[in-house]
Order: structure tokens, then C-alpha cells, then sequence
């Protein structure tokens, strides 16, 4: 960056942001808990990697993850990240349509279509996961 | 056409925000929350190494995690930017694709591990 020079100073100044802006007003404070979702997402994927290493250990080794991840406080961070898992999963599907145009026949697909679909293929999955693991 | 990262980093970032969306809550729901606190009978181990073990596990997730990592890391950099004002943009950006980096090399490495067990 260069130096500003002198008389430039007024052109240049930048009111400064708190680091609390986004708590004055409530869709500012949904837009940061959306954003910090991205947090919870990258434990809960670190959390299954450990779940399929502890799988790869053995018997004794997955028991053990089952009995550990039933602690308090692990149950606490999870509650949490489901909380925010929720929370980026419901504003994902609601904003897709407004990121992406989807024609069919020529025809502009409503964005009441394309968040169904999604929300139909989270059942999908769902379900599908569900039958493949539970006894 | 000049080469540009960014839209290979955007693609990863959709991508990775469906996937999450998509097959994360099941798998949340389950593994971290039902089977541990016996809401439901978890399965057995046999069962369990078997769907962990099985090839197409293994490409599944292989596909997924790592983009749904590069999704987070993404967003949590910006967040880091934006929300709370960070100014070390380098090292910050180092960081998030770095651990995204490092997620997807344990990927590899855990459901490799599983499948040979």
C-alpha cells in the first residue's frame, strides 16, 4: 500500500467498525450465526472423521467413542453445532434460487420448485442413511 | 483467458454448502447425537465397520467431505474478515484452506484405514 500524502488524509479516512456491528440489529446478527455456521460444520465433519478412525481401531476402540461422546460436554457442542447445522441447511436452501436460475422448457423454475427439491433430497438421503445404518 | 483460482474456490464453496446441507444433518443427528445418548440402539460393530468399510463408502465421503471443508474454510475466513474484523488476512487465509487441507489428507487416511480393517 502506498503512503497516503499530505492533504489526502480526509479522502482517505475510514470511519472505524466495531467489532460488535453485527449485534446492533437482528439481520445483521442472523447474517454473522449463518456465516459462523461455517465453525460447526468443520467440527462436525472432524467429529465423523474420528468416528471412522475410532471404526477402523476396532471394537474396542468404537465402543469407547460411543461411551466418550455421550460426555456433557461433548453432547453440549454438539446440541450447538446441530443448532447451527439446522440453521445453515434452512437459509442454503432458501437462498439457492436467488444464486442460481434453473430453466426448464424455457421457463424460469419458482423458487418454491427448487427448495423442494432440495428439501426432498435431504429426506432422500435421510432416509437412506438411516435404513443403511441403524439395526 | 487469464487462469484464475477463484472460480474452482466458488464451486467448491456451492458444492460444499449443499453437501452440508444435504447429507450432514442425518449423519450429525445420528453419530453425534441419537446413537451416543441411546435414543437409538446404536449399531453393532460388525454392522457398523462393514458400512464404514464398504468401497462406496469410501468414494462417498471422499467426494463430499473435503468440499464441504473447503466450504467452512471459506466462510469462516470471511466471517473472520467481515464479523470480527481480522486483519491478518494472509495468515488467516493460510489457516482456513490449511485446515481444510488437513481434513480432507485425514479423510483419505481414516476411510483408507477402514476399509483395509
Amino acid at each position: 500500500m502506498t503512503q497516503p500524502r499530505i492533504g489526502d488524509s480526509d479522502l482517505l479516512y475510514r470511519r472505524p467498525v466495531s467489532v460488535w456491528w453485527w449485534t446492533r440489529k437482528r439481520n445483521y446478527f442472523l447474517f454473522v450465526m449463518r456465516e459462523l455456521s461455517s465453525l460447526f460444520i468443520a467440527w462436525l465433519v472432524l467429529y465423523l472423521l474420528l468416528f471412522i478412525r475410532a471404526v477402523a481401531h476396532g471394537e474396542a476402540a468404537y465402543v469407547d467413542f460411543l461411551d466418550r461422546a455421550s460426555s456433557p460436554w461433548l453432547v453440549a457442542v454438539n446440541v450447538v453445532a446441530f443448532g447451527f447445522l439446522v440453521l445453515h441447511t434452512v437459509t442454503w436452501f432458501s437462498l439457492t434460487p436467488q444464486a442460481m436460475v434453473v430453466s426448464l422448457r424455457g421457463r424460469r423454475v419458482p423458487a418454491a420448485a427448487i427448495i423442494g427439491a432440495q428439501y426432498a433430497g435431504l429426506a432422500l438421503v435421510s432416509a437412506f442413511v438411516f435404513w443403511l445404518v441403524t439395526p | 483467458m487469464k487462469f484464475s483460482i477463484y472460480p474452482f474456490i466458488w464451486l467448491a464453496f456451492s458444492g460444499g454448502g449443499v453437501m452440508a446441507a444435504i447429507f450432514l444433518p442425518v449423519l450429525a443427528f445420528l453419530f453425534a447425537l441419537a446413537f451416543p445418548l441411546g435414543w437409538i440402539d446404536p449399531p453393532d460393530y460388525d454392522h457398523i465397520a462393514a458400512v464404514v468399510g464398504h468401497p462406496l463408502t469410501f468414494l462417498v465421503l471422499l467426494g463430499i467431505f473435503p468440499v464441504i471443508l473447503i466450504h467452512a474454510a471459506h466462510r469462516f475466513r470471511y466471517t473472520l474478515y467481515d464479523g470480527l474484523q481480522v486483519k491478518h488476512k494472509g495468515l488467516v487465509a493460510l489457516l482456513c484452506y490449511g485446515g481444510a487441507l488437513a481434513g480432507s489428507f485425514a479423510t483419505l487416511v481414516f476411510l483408507g484405514n477402514a476399509l483395509t480393517a
